[in-house]
Order: C-alpha cells, then structure tokens, then sequence
C-alpha cells in the first residue's frame, strides 16, 4: 500500500467515458480472477449480514433481553447468555469471511497489477517502431508508473469498500423500513442534503484539482527543463531569473492546490456532521411519535433506529470519500487501455529463416545448425516449398517513403547491392540516410515501389526472420542492465562464453573489457553509463559479431570520438564488414573510400552515384563535401 | 533532518498549529455528541420528556454545526499549511540549486533532482497534512472516548484499556513485519520501471534482434518478483484487519452481558450502555488509524532525507568579501595548475598546467577523449576551484572576481549544451537579457545561424521546444554560439560546439570570429583537425598534461600525437559530417 505517491493526474482532457472504462475494467480482472471476483462478493455479502445480525442484536439487547431482566425478581440471564454466544457464533463468521475476502484481494490486485504490466510490456513489445518514435518515452513511462499505481488503491480498496457499503445500505435501509416508514422518510431527506453537499463540493473541488494538475504540470515540466540545463543556467548567470520564473510558478501551484486541499478536506467533517443532524432530526420526530403513539413506535425500536441511522450514513461518507480515487483510476485506466489498444506491428510474412544443407547439389531444410540459411518459401497459389539460399541481394526499386502520407522523405530510390559488396551513404542531415536503413529491415513500411532481398520482396519475409538476417550498428548505442558478457550475447542467446570472447577479439573490444574490474563479468548499468562512448560502441559491434548477420547496417560515430579510439572502433567495424553485404550511413573518409558503391543523398533523392573516383571526376555534389568547399545554400 | 524541514515551515506557523488545534477541537464535539445521544434516549425518549429531547436535540446541533465549523477550519489550515509548507521546500531547495557550484551538481543526478523537487516533495505535503490533521485528532479522539468511556463506567471502561493495549502491540508487531517487505519492495519496483524505461529507449536494438519474447521473459520474470514481495508485505498488513475486529466484537459482546449484570443490579443505565458501545467502535478505530499514519510518516521518512540533503548541500563555490567586478581584458595564465574534481589529490585530472594566452589570440584545444580538455577551459571560469596552483584572467586571481562578472566576461559555449523552450529570440537573450532585435541578428550573423534562422516561418520568433528538439544538431550549436557571443565577452570558450557543423560553415564561423571580434580571447576545442589548424597556436592535450603548445606548422614538425591526428584526417575536408541545417 504504497500511499498515493505523486500523483500526477489526466495528462490533459478528462476521460470520455467513465462507464465504459469502468466496465472494461473490471472485465480485465474478472478475465484472471473471474471465480475470486464471486468468492469476494459472496464473503462480503457474508460479512455484512454476520455484521447485521450483530447489530440486530445489539439493537434488541435492551428491550428483547435487558428490560425482561429487569421485570424478573430472579433474572434469568440463560437467553442473554444463549443470544451472546449466537452473536459469537456470527461475529466469528463475519471475521472469517472478511479476513478471507480481504486476503484474496491482495491476490487480486497484485495478480491484476501484475498482468496489466505484463500486458502492457508485452503487448508494447509488439507495437511499430513508429509508436516510440511518435509518443514521448515519459508518457510511456507514466503509463507503467503512475497509471498502473491508481488502480491499486482502486481495486483493493474501492471496489470492495463500494460494494460493502451498497450491501450495507441496502440491508440497513430495508431494517429501517420495517421499523419505521416516516422515519426513514426523514433519513432519505437528509441523506439526499449530504449527497447534494458532497456532489457541490466535489464539483467545485474537481475544477481546483484540475488547475492543480496543470500547474503542477508546468512546475514539473520548468523543474525538468532547468535541472536538465542547470549548467547552462550557471555559465549564463541567469539563476535570479530562474529564480523569480519559479517563484510564479510555484506560487500558482501553491493557490490551486491549497483550494483543491481544502475542498477535499471539508468533504469528510461536512458529512459527519450532517449526519450527526440527521440523528437529532430523527430523534425528535421519532421521540413525537413514540410518546403520542400514533405509528406504534416502541422506544426500543426508536433506540434501534437510530442506530440504523448511524450506520446508514456512515457507509454513503466512506463511498463519497473513495470518489477521488476512483475518478483517478479511471483516467489511469483509460490511458492504460488507450496503450493495450495501440495497433500491433502488421506481418504477413510467410518466409521463413531456416538451416540448410546440401545434398545432391539441392538445398534440404535441416534441423540441425549448419552454419548455411535458407528462405523458406511457400507458394501460396501450389503450396509447392522453394529453398533460395540467404546470400545478402538487397535491391531497392523505386522506393517511395515518407513518415507520413502527406511528407515525402524519400523520391524514387534504387540502389543494389550485391553479396558482399559495402554501400556507403553521404549526404546532410535529414536527406533521408538513416531512413533508407529502417526500410530494409521494416521497421517502416514504404509507399511505394519495392525491396527485395535475396529476389524476394520483403513483405513476404516474417518480420522476426528478415530481422534476424540483419544485423544493425546504431549511432546511438544502447546497452542493457547486465554484464558485458549479457550485452554481446544478446546477439545470440544461446553463445557459448568462447564465442563471446571470440566476438569481442574480433570488434576489438576484447582489450578493454579485460581492464575492466570484473572483466566480462562487469555489471553495466544506466545504459552503460559507465563506459565511455568509443568503449559502447565497441560492445554493440561485438554483439552484431555474434549474431552473424549476412547483412550488417552500420551507422558510423559522429565526431565524439577521438581520432584514436575512432580507429580502434572503425577496425573493429572493417573486420566485422569483411564478407558481409554493408550499409553505411558514413561520416568518415576511409570508410567511404574503400567502399563499393556511394550514394550522396540530398532531400530524398539519390543524386549521384559510384566509386570514389568516380564522384571526384564528376566534380558534383561528392566532390564538394569531399574537397571541403560545399557552399551552403 | 526534521529541523531543516522544519525551518522551511516558515510563515505557515499559524496554520500549522491551528489544524491541530481546530481539529481537537472538532474531536471534543465529536465525543460529546454520543453522550447527548444518550442522553436524549435516557432522559428523553424513555421518560418521554420532549422538552428534553428538544433542548439536548438543540444542544446537539449547535455543537454539530461547531463541530462542522472547527472541521471545516481544520480542514483549510491543514490544505494551507502543508500545501504551503511544500511550497516553500521546492522554493528553497530550487534557489539552493541555484547557487550549486558544477561540482555540486555532479554529485546529484538530474534526474534524482527533479524527483526531490517533485514527488519527494509531495510525499512530504502528505505526511505533514497527515501529521497535523491526524496525528493529533486519532490520539485525542481516542483518549476523550476512553474518558467518556470511564466516566459513565469505569469498571467497563476498563475493558477497552486492555483490548486497546492487546490490539496496539499485535498492530506494531504486525506493521513493523509489513514495512520490512515493503521496504525491499520499492528499490525493486524502480528497477521494474527503469528497466521499462530502458527498453523504450533500446527498442531498435531490441527489434533488430527480434528479442521481444526475450525481453517479456525478462520483464515477467522482474514483475512477478514484484508480485511475490508485494504478497508478503500486503499479507501482513490485511492481518490487521481480523485481529482488529475480533477485538472489537469481543469487546461488545463482554460489554454486553457486563453492561446487562451492571443494569440490572441497577448500577448502569440502558442509554449509557449504548454510548459506551458507540465509543468502542469509536477507540479502535482510532487505534487503527494511528498505526496507518505510523506507516504512511516511516515511508515518507525517506523522501524527507532526499529533500533536506539538497536544503543542507552547501555551495562550494564563493564570492570573495571584495570582489572585483571588471575583467581588464581577455590575457589567461594558469600557474602551475593541479586540479582533480573531488579534491583527491591522487586523482588528479590536470597535472602542473602552465600557460600564457594574451588577450585576442585565437587558441585551439586537441586531444583524445579523457585528455582534460573540458576540465581545462572550465577552470577559467570558475566552473570549478583549482585544487592547487592559480588561474589568472585579465592579471586577477579568479578567485578575485565576482563570479557572475566573471562568467558574463568569460563565455562558455558547453558540450553539452541545451536550449530552453520559449522563441529564438528568448534563447539568445540568456546571453544578454537586455539585447535589441538587432545585436541578436548580428550574434547569429557571426555564429552563421542567421541563413537557417530567416528561413524559418516565424524567423526569430520560431518556438524552440524543450531541449532544441526541432532543430537539427548543428543549428543547435549554431545557436548556442550565437547565445555565448550576445554576452559580448572578453573571452570566448567553443568547447566542441562546432561538431554537428559541417566544415565549411565551421570555416566561415570561425572566419567571421577573425574578422568581427578581433579582441577576444578565443579558445577552440575541437576533435578536427580543420577547426583548430587556423588558430594563433594550438594545445595539444594528453592525459591531463600539455604536450605541445605552437602553430600548426611546429606542431607537424616536433610534436608526434598532433602528427598522427593530422594525418588520420588528411584528404580533403576530412570527413563528412553532416551539412547540418540546409534542409
């Protein structure tokens, strides 16, 4: 029951439709935990008619069993003895099924909890790259933290405390009508006054905490801003403005949520008390009533009335208390399922990635590893099967690719690159270099025209397959919480420690492991915080070592690195291109120069193409970058 | 610790006692309205006196509407109190980081600061509204049931004083068993969710290889971890519940057949017994509620040690007691500098630095990764304290300088530099707040970010988002070189600012720093060649040392490392980094 710890609240507008929401909420926890949802609603219903009858009892203790005491000259306590012990008996009941239904809570909201992250993750796991490209990495992280926190509070507390309260309401307003119609009359008047109170209240208290949520938002958002830029803060000496900007900030966060504070606050004293009304109002009316005798009301009955009226309105406070949260996990719901409904990564590939070996000059599928690879192909029209071995032909034939439709990033782009050969790409920024290379292993799709690979068009190719055919080297080297030794392997789950070792030899990032403390088996954490970028990169090319790609997308370092350890890497990355069909987005002279074909990309378009020497006769665009003397346009 | 928060309490004293006190208040009407009850039932109903039931009715209506009044003050000064009490810890942490020296700030992570400012801070609201609403009323309330209680009846009475202490030590035992999990719980759960975070970030690599199945493995594994701890901790806190009820109910069963010996030997009246029945429910629930706000301050206990950790850090930058507020002109020297960054001697990042710049040289910086080159030029502003030897600027001790005459002499364009979301133009007025349209025109002309700039739809007005997000790398650069030049400085640092700029327009920039600001000092780090090649002299750094300091053409000629550098980058322009920003 960890408290509800910042909260941060709808992320903009309010939820849409809180009843649909609701329900499909309590669909999902019913979907895992359908045959418990029963077993709680069945022992609630358990606990509070043990509970009733505990009331009843003490609402007859006086007139059924103290008063009798008190006419006899030899009292008799046996029935009050008998009675004591029945209450025992029921009491025992109530605890048992209680503790019971609270118990299996915990496993309900944990279990739920824990499948809506799972879902959530694995579900996530399936969703387009374009979905991380376009959502920020913090509003997906809000889903799993904050979100996922809401229907903690929602499930295990809520959810059974509404129902304990509607059955108590329920049964003590049917106990109240039968003993007294006028009198109940009177409690509903009163109960409707604290309704309406609450609904004024929680009106005006919603708007505040709106405005809470938003300037809580913009205090956020300048803290993240200027904890981000703090340095930058202190070179340009602006800490006193940064200062008074706070200040206004903070001051606005101060006013709404001192107001939205207040609301809330007044909600729980503004019910009691009104409740403590409603039992005088009901004690004079029914005082009026027993005394003239017009309805028949004992004073036994009216002492019991009251009571009933004590615990009529108790229950309606404690749900006016859970609104708050359970309007908070409504919109952590609706965001949580807005991400379960993201659409998936669409494959219809039917080719498969398969293990051959040759017999009788004929490829055979084997299932054994064989160290040569197939693609299985399956005739749709005949179901006849063609092996076409995985030799590395990539082939772009007029490829047509914008994010989206209405922007055109690349125009009409041919390239082939045969088995082996190595294909550089120049060109400025945003010409649509790195692009080119999330279209060959689909983490794009393209609009138009087509790419083969191996003569088959990659649509064809199952994702999962095509990917594991290529092997990717990004700018951006991103390392998981591990070893080193889990880093490399990543490439390859089932590698042996020799051939992680092996890997990294041949990236030439087995020199640097080595000195580090625990060597392979030194724990990287913060995305390998703790290397230096030259040393990251190294780790990344070990592990597409490993993983033995035919094909290999590298995109080179930006200057960062300094001219030594950029030949170390750039050795590491030739060894790995050697026999290998290679795409590179290239920022280096050598690289480009041994190349067997460069493409200068500028806006979307290949505008030349060819060997290093012939670019420079050409005396273009090649030739301009490559001299030093472009002129900016 | 609690005295640091504490002093941040600040004009909120008022409000800070008059919850507790308000909410007593409303606590004492609360226990005297069952008596009244009972009352109106005794001496009213049952000796069908309606005076007596009007008069206490009316009596207790005023002490509801009392009680309503002191629980509607409590609840306000409770929200002002620790609404304001969190908003004077942000404000005081914030401006303490503003006084943060760099090597304060490398201490804590940006990240653990914005949790401090933000969630920690919450936590601390909480707990404190908790505190003042709660911790006093939960214990009052159950002590003025308890008198009550004993008032009407002590010997029944006496019956609570025990369950109450039963329950109180099961409850302890219990929660003390329930933070124990949950305190292994929550490092495991911001591991969950930083693992999430850096799959987000990983996720090409992690469809490059199509290990989305591996990774669910990986997270379920994490999450059903979670799962199982979580179990424990929470199975320990629903056994509060039983055991409180059991209590409860055992003490209305033993009151009853007391209550009814008592009645009958016509020592107890029928009414007193109701009330003392009422005020059982009312004692334990109270008990419980004081064990809940125990839980709830413990957790926040760690918040408050994260918060005041940043109240108590303590600049370890300051400002001379005379400081010199002009810089006389653009000369540095370093004197025999040592510097290492926490003041360890053994680990020393700049070894015996001696250097002589005159004012309006142009010096270029080269060397590999981890040479100092950063921590060099850093020095000269003051970013950090030498830890032994001197930095002079302008024949003055930088220690002499108001620092923030300083740094407004001394510009700095970082490595890892950051705009700020508001227009261009706001970015560049960091530079110089009071800068017409014009000069920041003429900033950008020299920094060469004036083509892309006018470009723009909105031009200078063109909205940056947080971070620079929708400018290319080298624009960014661009405009942070033309922000550091808007301060008109005496000296001009370029701490690899020109990486993302390709080489021609690095060419013209640096051209134009010739041509337009001739009198500044500039110092240009860089890891090409072509952007320092043109300086008056170059230093070549390594490991912490100077290892050669001349032209370009004695460098070639005596210096092995400037050697090697140049002819790895020889041909041509060099490489093909982006012609950033013609798009």
């Amino acid at each position: 029951m960890p408290g509800p710890m910042g909260r941060r609240m709808p992320r903009g507008k309010r939820i849409e439709n809180p009843g649909k929401v609701f329900k499909r909420l309590i669909k999902y926890v019913a979907k895992n935990y359908g045959v418990h949802l029963i077993i709680v609603a069945a022992l609630i219903l358990v606990s509070v008619l043990a509970n009733v009858q505990g009331t009843m009892f003490i609402q007859r203790l006086i007139d059924d069993y103290i008063a009798p005491l008190l006419l006899s000259d030899t009292p008799d306590f046996k029935p009050l003895a008998g009675a004591i012990f029945r209450v025992a008996c029921f009491y025992a009941i109530g605890v048992v099924s209680a503790y019971t239904y609270n118990r299996i809570m915990i496993n309900v909201t944990q279990g739920t909890l824990r499948n809506v992250r799972d879902d959530l993750f694995s579900h996530m796991q399936t969703l387009p790259v374009k979905y991380f490209d376009t959502h920020s990495h913090g509003d997906i992280m809000s889903t799993y933290t904050n979100d996922t926190d809401t229907l903690r509070q929602m499930i295990s507390q809520s959810l059974p405390q509404v129902f304990n309260s509607a059955i108590t309401v329920v049964s003590v307003f049917i106990s109240m009508l039968v003993l007294s119609i006028p009198l109940t009359l009177v409690t509903l008047v009163m109960v409707a006054v604290m309704l309406l109170a609450t609904r004024k209240v929680a009106g005006l208290s919603s708007r505040y905490f709106l405005q809470q949520q938003k300037d809580l938002g913009q205090v956020n958002g300048f803290i993240e801003e200027m904890m981000g830029g703090q340095k930058v803060v202190k070179v340009f000496c602006h800490e006193e403005a940064n200062i008074r900007r706070f200040k206004e900030l903070n001051d606005n966060l101060y006013h709404s949520a001192d107001k939205a504070n207040y609301l809330v606050n007044i909600v729980g004293p503004v019910n009691a008390q009104l409740g403590n009304v409603s039992y005088v109002v009901c004690a004079i009316v029914g005082g009026v009533l027993a005394l003239s005798g017009i309805s028949g009301l004992t004073l036994g009955e009216l002492a019991s009335f009251l009571t009933f009226n004590k615990s009529f309105n108790m229950p309606i406070n404690q749900v006016s208390q859970q609104f708050n949260s359970i309007v908070m996990a409504m919109a952590g719901a609706e965001r949580i399922f807005k991400m379960m409904d993201e659409v998936p990564e669409t494959d219809n590939g039917y080719v498969t990635l398969v293990n051959v070996k040759e017999v009788n000059g004929e490829l055979m599928e084997s299932p054994e590893r064989t160290g040569r690879w197939a693609w299985r192909h399956e005739h749709q029209a005949d179901h006849s099967v063609d092996y076409v071995e995985l030799k590395g032909d990539v082939v772009f034939d007029g490829v047509d690719f914008g994010y989206n439709d209405e922007k055109i990033v690349l125009h009409d782009v041919k390239l082939y690159a045969e088995p082996g050969q190595k294909i550089a790409f120049v060109g400025s920024t945003g010409a649509g270099k790195t692009t080119i290379t999330n279209l060959i292993n689909r983490f794009y799709d393209i609009q138009d025209g087509k790419i083969r690979y191996d003569g088959i068009n990659v649509n064809k190719i199952r994702k999962a397959d095509l990917r594991r055919s290529l092997g990717i080297v990004l700018q951006d080297t991103h390392l998981f919480t591990g070893t080193v030794m889990d880093n490399i392997r990543y490439g390859k789950l089932n590698a042996t420690d020799e051939e992680v070792v092996a890997a990294a030899k041949l990236a030439n990032a087995d020199g640097f492991i080595r000195l580090l403390p625990q060597g392979y088996d030194t724990v990287l954490t913060g995305d390998g915080a703790n290397l230096s970028q030259g040393q990251r990169q190294l780790l990344a090319i070990a592990r597409a070592a490993i993983a033995d790609p035919p094909v290999l997308i590298l995109d080179e370092a930006t200057s960062s690195i300094d001219t030594r350890t950029e030949r170390i890497v750039q050795d590491g990355m030739d060894k790995l291109m050697k026999g290998r069909t290679t795409f590179v987005i290239a920022h280096r002279l050598s690289t480009v120069k041994n190349s067997d074909c460069i493409m200068v990309l500028e806006q979307g378009r290949i505008i030349e193409r060819g060997t290093h020497d012939q670019l420079l006769e050409e005396k273009g665009r090649y030739y301009q970058l490559y001299t030093g003397n472009a002129i900016a346009t | 610790m609690i005295k640091v928060l504490a002093a941040q309490i600040r004009e909120f004293k008022k409000e800070s006692i008059l919850t507790p006190v308000f909410m007593i208040l409303e606590v004492i009407f609360e226990t005297l309205i069952p008596f009244l009850m009972a009352s109106i039932i005794d001496d009213g109903v049952e000796a069908g006196n309606m005076r007596h039931i009007y008069m206490v009715g009316g009596l207790m209506i005023v002490m509801a509407l009392a009680g309503l009044y002191c629980g509607i003050m409590g609840g306000k000064y409770g929200a002002r109190a620790s609404t304001g009490f969190a908003r004077n810890l942000r404000q005081a942490m914030f401006e303490n980081i503003q006084t943060f020296s760099f090597s304060n700030l490398d201490k804590f992570s940006t990240a653990g600061l914005v949790t401090r400012l933000t969630t920690d801070v919450t936590n601390i609201q909480m707990a404190y509204q908790m505190l003042l609403r709660m911790c006093f009323r939960a214990p009052i309330s159950m002590i003025c049931a308890m008198a009550m209680a004993f008032f009407i009846n002590a010997r029944l009475a006496s019956v609570y004083l025990i369950a109450v202490l039963l329950l109180a030590i099961v409850l302890a035992f219990l929660i003390r068993r329930a933070m124990k999990y949950f305190q292994m719980a929550f490092p495991k759960y911001d591991e969950l969710n930083a693992s999430v975070q850096e799959n987000v970030s990983a996720i090409r690599v992690v469809k490059a290889y199509v290990r989305e199945d591996y990774e669910t493995g990986k997270f379920k594994k994490a999450s059903q971890g979670i799962y199982d701890i979580f179990l424990k901790a929470e199975k320990n806190v629903v056994l509060n519940m039983p055991v409180m009820q059991f209590t409860v109910y055992s003490c209305i069963l033993l009151i009853s057949w007391i209550g009814a010996k008592l009645i009958v030997q016509d020592m107890l009246k029928t009414g007193e017994l109701m009330s003392l029945l009422t005020y059982c429910m009312n004692i334990l629930m109270n008990l419980m509620m004081i064990s809940m706000i125990f839980v709830m301050m413990s957790m926040s206990m760690a918040s408050a040690k994260r918060v005041s950790e940043v109240l108590c850090e303590k600049s370890d930058l300051t400002n001379p007691d005379n400081p010199v507020c002009e810089v006389a002109n653009g000369d540095i020297e370093f004197r025999d500098v040592d510097f290492s960054y926490y003041g360890d001697k053994d680990k020393a990042v700049l070894h015996d630095i001696n250097l002589k710049i005159k004012s309006g040289e142009t010096i270029g910086i080269i060397g590999g990764t981890g040479s100092a080159k950063t921590s060099l030029v850093n020095l000269i502003s003051r970013l950090y304290d030498v830890t032994s030897g001197s930095v002079l600027v302008g024949g003055r001790d930088v220690r002499e300088y108001d620092m923030e005459s300083l740094r407004n002499q001394v510009s700095v364009a970082l490595q890892k530099n950051v705009l700020f979301s508001g227009t261009i133009l706001d970015n560049l007025r960091w530079g110089n707040e009071n800068a017409d349209e014009e000069e920041c025109r003429r900033a950008c002309r020299l920094a060469c970010a004036d083509e892309f700039i006018e470009k723009l739809p909105q031009g200078y007005n063109t909205y940056i988002e947080q971070g620079g997000a929708n400018v290319s790398g080298g624009q960014k650069q661009r405009l942070c070189i033309a922000r550091a030049l808007l301060k008109k400085p005496k000296i001009l640092v370029l701490d690899d600012s020109t990486s993302a700029v390709d080489t021609a327009t690095d060419a013209r920039i640096r051209k134009a720093f010739a041509q337009e600001i001739p009198d500044t000092t500039k110092l240009i780090i860089a890891q090409r060649i072509s952007s320092v090649e043109h300086a008056d002299r170059i230093i070549v750094m390594d490991d912490g040392c100077i290892n050669g300091f001349g032209t370009h053409e004695e460098l070639l000629e005596n210096n092995e490392i400037y050697r090697e550098v140049y002819e790895s980058q020889t041909g041509g322009g060099g490489d093909f980094d982006e012609k950033a920003g013609e798009e």
